[in-house]
């Protein structure tokens, strides 16, 4: 058994590797389109992460409402603006190489003193099963205020977008 | 014995892991019980759909009043193994303007979502290759993937066709898809789960969804959906062959095409079997038959019901396709959801009354909010 | 069989949401920088996650968190993606240094 463990752990950085791959690919590629193709596949890839943090559910949602909803929008928008998103464009402007600078910078900071940093692991919540039902359980108990505030942000959001959206004044 | 041929295959596959089992570890076993659930879904999808093409088009036959296949075998029952050589064999051209890696890469994952989405179907009982504790969100989430790998193919061929076709698909996969699971959300809401298999045991012993008031009509409108889902008539507008030669599969030929064709009829048989364990008792049926063979009756004429309206049925104009869902499905899979909550809420004839009032108020508001408005006779004062 | 320690996660988010930041300073295209800020999103919900998984008494909030951080990305896209349609219908472009005027 000792050997599956092994290859779940080894299944968790090749997910992270492509994961990374797939997002260097969506900021430099020319095509709009890979760009999104390479997106969703990141997308997936932090799906996947869920599930080794054992939040099935949210890898569901990230499937469903991320590759589902956002993708296909942004696809659509690609497609619908896609005379001005062909190669003859430049799709990156001259701030590429301070950008990178900084952040390297930034990320050389972050790593050093995240190995500075003594986490307490917290191994009762790093056992604890937490299923839909008790998801929806502190959805609607504890955290009902900020569900209300979403939904209402959500309204306020298709309400906006039909009004942009529409062409006739 | 009834017992033995309900749980043959399960038994089978004890059988064989118990034989692997005296030679190998058992890290290997775990892997191969997992491994044979794999093959057997990854061996019988396309079986299944060669043969739905056969019936498909038999069925049609008899209703168009001709024979249909008959030359290849006996009753044509070859002609699906002749038509896969002749799809083989043939050549397979790629647009010159074509973006290369996507136009052959959009076949292949259309193929994937259906058979994905089959792991988690209950065959019958302790018939599930995964029973994941969110498993019907797992259907709802993977079967999105068709529609990139759709528009992925459509893009990618560069052809006007194409691109008409696959906004089509998009357009009505994403409208349709909102319905599709609201009137899913009902089944969740009684059951308190998302898996498909509690979702099938809550339903044993003829409490079948469909019988309920609420049920019956989510199943309905969840069928409805599912005929959308995959774009089959009357809801074809994406390869409407009279309209844009064949839509985002235009550019395609050979094992390509079929590919198209393979994930639509595993997709098919994917949306009936969903809809049978949602709201037909999944596997549940009298015991004299094993389990599986009632799941299979039931998938079975479901998908007999999708070619009879391939046979009957034209086409559905774009503004009467999207004003279905958006002004008929989405209202009244909201109130299902009311509806669904009053009957898990009341006792037994109260709910029975509760529900009869609920959808009779939300029909008859959707009957008048969506009445024909027809402008009033002119009076022609001065002519005649 | 231990876990995978926190420090892995953590940093695989660092690098993420450096990569999506890096679409969102260099890309001139608006839809690239709405992949960008997704991205950067996404590297966050990995934090949260991984944080009330690891660290937090409550294992929970973190997934709540993550779900209304999905809806407000969904929120962000159709607004977004209305106004970039708006900007294409009005201006013919979508780059994003040539929306430099505030009103016309």
């Amino acid at each position: 058994m000792e050997i599956l463990y092994f290859f779940a752990k080894t299944g968790f950085y090749a997910t992270a590797l492509v994961t990374l791959a797939a997002a260097i690919l969506v900021v430099t590629l020319r095509n709009l389109f890979h760009c999104a193709l390479a997106l969703i596949l990141s997308l997936l890839g932090v799906a996947v992460t869920y599930l080794y943090l054992k939040a099935e559910f949210l890898a569901i949602i990230q499937i469903l409402l991320y590759i589902g909803a956002i993708m296909t929008l942004l696809i659509f928008a690609i497609m619908l603006t896609h005379r001005l998103t062909d190669r003859s464009v430049s799709q990156t402007n001259r701030q590429s190489l301070p950008a990178f600078a900084l952040l390297a910078v930034f990320n050389i900071f972050f790593i050093a003193s995240l190995a500075a940093v003594p986490w307490k692991i917290n191994s009762a919540s790093l056992a604890a099963k937490i299923d839909t039902q008790a998801l929806g359980a502190f959805l609607m108990g504890p955290y009902v205020f900020p569900f209300e505030i979403i939904s209402i942000v959500l309204i306020i959001a298709l309400v906006g977008a039909v009004i942009l959206g529409r062409t006739d004044q | 014995m009834a017992e033995t041929i309900d749980q043959i295959f399960v038994l089978a596959k004890d059988r064989f892991l118990d034989l692997l089992g005296i030679v190998l570890p058992d890290w290997i076993i775990l892997l191969v019980r997992i491994l044979i659930s794999i093959a057997v879904l990854l061996a019988v999808a396309p079986v299944v759909m060669m043969y739905m093409t056969w019936l498909e088009r038999k069925v049609l036959g008899r209703i168009q009043n001709r024979y249909g296949p008959n030359r290849v075998g006996i009753f044509g029952l070859l002609q699906p193994i002749a038509d896969g050589i002749k799809m083989l064999t043939k050549e397979d051209i790629v647009p010159k303007n074509a973006d290369q890696v996507i136009h052959f890469l959009a076949p292949v994952v259309i193929v994937i979502a259906p058979l994905l989405v089959l792991a988690v179907l209950p065959f019958g009982r302790n018939m599930i290759a995964a029973d994941l504790n969110v498993g019907l969100l797992f259907f709802l989430g993977v079967s999105t993937f068709g529609v990139i790998a759709l528009f992925m193919g459509s893009w990618a061929s560069r052809n006007k066709y194409s691109l008409l076709g696959g906004m089509r698909a998009f357009a009505q996969m994403i409208s349709y898809e909102i319905p599709m699971v609201l009137s899913v959300v009902p089944v969740i809401l009684v059951t308190s789960s998302l898996s498909t298999a509690a979702i099938v045991e809550a339903q044993l012993g003829w409490k079948w969804f469909i019988f309920t008031p609420w049920g019956g009509f989510a199943a309905l409108v969840f069928f409805l959906c599912g005929v959308a889902e995959v774009n089959r008539t009357p809801f074809d507008l994406p390869e409407a062959e009279s309209e844009i030669v064949a839509g985002f599969h235009t550019e395609y030929s050979g094992m390509k095409f079929a590919l198209f064709y393979m994930a639509e009829f595993i997709s098919t048989f994917a949306i009936s079997g969903l809809a049978v364990t949602l709201f037909l008792g999944g596997w549940d049926g009298p015991a004299f038959l094993p389990s599986w063979f009632w799941f299979g009756l039931k998938t079975f004429i479901l998908i007999l019901i999708m070619i009879w309206f391939r046979g009957t049925l034209p086409r559905f104009r774009v503004d009467q396709l999207m004003g279905f869902a958006w002004k008929v499905f989405l209202p009244f899979t909201l109130a299902n959801i009311f509806i669904a909550a009053l009957w898990a809420l009341l006792p037994y004839p109260k709910n029975f009354i509760a529900d009869t009032i609920g959808i009779t108020v939300i029909l008859t508001l959707l009957q008048i909010f969506n009445r024909k408005e027809t402008p009033k006779k002119r009076k022609y004062l001065y002519a005649n | 069989m231990t876990p995978i320690p926190l420090n892995h996660f953590v940093i695989f988010s660092l690098f993420l949401f450096s990569i999506g930041l890096y679409g969102t300073l260099t890309r001139r295209n608006v839809i690239g920088i709405l992949m960008g800020i997704e991205l950067m999103l996404n590297a966050a919900n990995i934090n949260l996650i991984a944080f009330s998984r690891y660290i937090s008494p409550n294992p929970e909030t973190g997934q709540i968190f993550v779900i209304f951080v999905i809806v407000l990305a969904a929120c962000a896209a159709a607004v977004g993606l209305a106004i970039v349609l708006a900007m294409y219908q009005n201006r013919k472009t979508v780059q994003a240094e040539d929306i430099h005027i505030l009103k016309w």
